[in-house]
């Protein structure tokens, strides 16, 4: 995690020299500025994502190979920020970092800071205050192909000279202006630059009197712009807002944000299927090789069913993240990304949200893990918190296995209405029912746990543009790189664990009967086993049996792996596709008593359970990761175990009361 | 009166912006500043938050943000604002 603290690059000096310190500069901007764009082209893909210690933040640094240096200076690129005075963690972080007082990282030598020539005064606000610090700092102007499109005409060296700093045009797409801004970061670096305009602004110390400093402020910026920026506005409505017209229409768009996020949910969802079976055979027939060509021992069932199995299942999220962050980083570089917050804000406000959760949380229903990733783009952190905590209640694709075990063995051939079969009732019933949970949920989490002074939305809606393919690319590359190492490492430990767990003890006297009864035997013995019975007294009032409860403890680690450990207890053999005789082992499953152990009831228990219990420790992980610390996904385990079970337990014992069997 | 009243495609300057918590003083450091232009670009489709253009960019704030703002009509909004 504190990978960050390490300079990027890490010295291969022979022992006993000392590395001099890295020459550190930082990237400083508004959002929307370009300033990924530019840190993209300036470090290509020498850069490294982390967090910073003990938050959430992310931090991004890179080498940048600047002439006439033998080692490459290290590039940090900060969080946005608007200015010195923070509102968010992001924001704080950011400042602390470019003022020096980070504990845990140097001072910069020197500063760029990233100002949209086509939003020059908002952007100048936070330059002006940077250049008061006296530090070595560079402007890079960026987006300055637009600037003459814009009808503006920037005077750069007398802006230069008002501000008293190195002012560089940048094109960062084309690479226009990269080796100038190497040259001024070179010249500056070591002095000082000297703001003219102090005593313009007379920035007042006391905070009472912020606002009439930051009047002055803004009135400094004005003079300067109105002095090097000639406008020709020719009257032509911006092309952003007649886009506007039709994308935050009224009526088109809704219908437009819909079917953009119908179209992101069924490449999600079925799209990504197709690698996904691919990724699943493939391991399965690794596994399947490993058992063939090795001689039958407990190290060939690690390798075949821990390892591999566990390597798989990692693997087999890529397909959904890569396909979710390719029309996320789309969706964020193009400008659309802000209008569906716009669009959605009032109706996600309705739950305490941010209109920037919406995406995320739709995008759960395929899987919760490139969901809870997608938070990234809610910078206000108890929004973001609230928001991966109930992410999960969205019915993912992983639970359609179970509910369609249950209605093929349950609720098949009935009808609602005459013409409704029942199981799509039931279905659509859990989808709502989790939206409803998630809902009350997080209401009630910003009233407790993450309770916070309502957030504003203040949010920047920016220009249109095409998004450039190659920041796209950085942005899937991290995010991939980021899931395996962060979260894949620990879904492949847990998987091994789950795995030993039904593995261990190993069966005393070999069974003799077929290979799926001794499979059976061996289970029932395992810990996975004994777990099944020790937890059968709790579990009892929900209307499951001990064979589910191994189902159950089976399941934690991924949701389907319930149906292929249903299969090993009931012997009908570890085989997944063999549906019919599983449901037919489930049907005349009997208890003690010779009462069914499946019910309709049991049926609807079972399916609320796991609608609502937080059975995936891909979950886990990639909570672990996004929140930094095992304190939230711990929290998030226990509130969804404890809300399932008392669900489970009301519909159980509610509908024996009622009458239903 | 505020800005969350100014109609669609009108014309306002900030006169004043109220109390001096955080959100406000962001308010006025992303540019809201007392004799800053305003024109209000439109409402989302479930009636807030508003879109609002301001020093030549577009800003999207809740309609209880923008109550804070107190603004004055201005019908002769030069179009010479500066970039």
């Amino acid at each position: 995690m504190n990978a960050v603290l390490e300079s990027c690059h890490t010295p291969e000096a022979p022992s006993g020299v000392h590395p001099a310190k890295q020459f550190t500069i930082v990237v400083a901007g508004n959002p929307n500025a370009g300033k990924t764009s530019l840190f993209n082209a300036l470090t290509g893909l020498r850069q490294k994502v982390a967090n910073y210690p003990g938050v959430t933040v992310e931090s991004k640094t890179g080498e940048w190979s600047l002439e006439g240096r033998l080692r490459p200076a290290c590039l940090i690129d900060l969080p946005g920020l608007y200015s010195l005075n923070p509102t968010s963690l992001d924001e704080q972080i950011a400042r602390d970092v470019l003022l020096g007082r980070h504990p845990e990282l140097a001072d910069p030598d020197v500063t760029i800071v990233v100002v949209d020539a086509t939003n020059l005064v908002r952007n100048l606000y936070l330059a002006t205050q940077l250049i008061e610090e006296a530090r070595p700092l560079v402007i890079a102007l960026t987006m300055f192909d637009l600037v003459a499109r814009s009808g503006l005409k920037i005077n750069i060296r007398k802006l230069s000279a008002e501000l008293g700093v190195p002012v560089v045009p940048v094109v960062a797409k084309q690479r226009v202006g990269l080796d100038e801004l190497a040259r001024a970061v070179l010249k500056v670096s070591g002095d000082h630059c000297a703001a003219t305009f102090q005593d313009e602004v007379h920035e007042d110390p006391d905070p009472a009197n912020r606002q009439s400093s930051l009047i002055r402020r803004y009135a400094m910026i004005e003079r300067v712009v109105s002095e090097t920026v000639d406008v020709r506005n020719d009257g032509r409505t911006k092309i952003s807002e007649r886009i506007d017209r039709v994308v935050t229409h009224r009526i088109f768009g809704p219908v437009i944000l819909l079917l953009v996020m119908l179209f992101v949910f069924q490449a999600i969802f079925s799209w990504a299927s197709l690698p996904m079976t691919l990724i699943d055979s493939v391991f399965a027939g690794l596994g399947d090789l490993a058992r063939t060509y090795l001689p039958s021992s407990i190290f060939t069932d690690l390798l075949a069913d821990g390892i591999i199995a566990g390597v798989g299942g990692v693997l087999a999220f890529l397909p959904q993240i890569l396909l979710l962050f390719l029309f996320i980083s789309l969706l964020e570089d193009s400008g659309y990304m802000a209008r569906a917050a716009f669009l959605m804000d009032r109706l996600m406000r309705a739950a305490g949200l941010h209109g920037k959760a919406f995406v995320p949380l739709l995008s759960s229903f395929a899987c919760a893990v490139p969901g809870i990733m997608a938070t990234r783009t809610i910078e206000h952190p108890k929004d973001r918190i609230t928001t991966i905590m109930i992410a999960p209640f969205m019915s993912c694709s992983a639970r359609l296995p179970i509910y369609t075990l249950v209605i093929a063995a349950l609720f098949s051939g009935k009808t609602v209405l005459g013409f409704i079969s029942l199981g799509a009732v039931i279905i659509l019933a859990m989808y709502l029912f989790g939206i409803l949970t998630a809902i009350l949920v997080a209401l009630l989490m910003k009233r407790t746990v993450l309770k916070a002074p309502p957030t504003p939305f203040v949010m920047e809606l920016p220009p249109y543009r095409l998004p450039d393919p190659r920041n796209v690319a950085h942005a899937l590359l991290s995010r991939c790189s980021i899931f395996l190492r962060k979260a894949g490492t620990v879904i492949l430990a847990m998987s091994i664990l789950f795995w030993a767990l039904a593995a261990f003890p190993r069966a005393e006297n070999p069974h003799t009967g077929s290979p799926s009864e001794a499979a059976s035997h061996q289970v029932q013995n395992s810990f996975a086993g004994r777990a099944g019975r020790l937890i059968e007294p709790v579990i009892a009032p929900l209307g499951f049996d001990w064979k589910i409860g191994v189902g159950l403890i089976s399941s934690f680690a991924a949701r389907e792996t319930i149906i292929s450990t249903l299969n090993i207890v009931y012997s009908v053999g570890d085989d997944s596709e063999n549906k019919s005789s599983l449901v037919e082992a489930m049907r005349s499953a009997r208890r003690p008593d010779g009462s069914r152990v499946w019910t309709p009831l049991t049926g609807l228990s079972l399916i609320l359970f796991f609608l609502l219990a937080c059975q995936c420790m891909s979950t886990v992980a990639i909570v672990r990761r996004e929140t930094n610390s095992w304190r939230w996904p711990l929290f998030m385990v226990s509130y969804m175990l404890v809300l399932a079970y008392v669900v489970s337990l009301i519909t159980y014992q509610g509908g024996h009361l009622l009458g239903f069997a | 009166m505020t800005l969350d009243m100014v109609p669609k495609n009108g014309l306002a300057r900030v006169v004043a912006v109220e109390s001096d918590d955080a959100h406000n003083l962001r308010l006025m450091e992303m540019g809201l500043v007392p004799g800053a232009a305003i024109r209000m670009v439109k409402t989302a489709p479930l009636g807030d938050p508003i879109q609002v253009c301001v020093r030549n960019y577009d800003l999207a704030l809740r309609r209880a943000e923008a109550k804070s703002i107190v603004v004055s009509l201005d019908e002769e909004w030069s179009s010479s604002q500066p970039a």
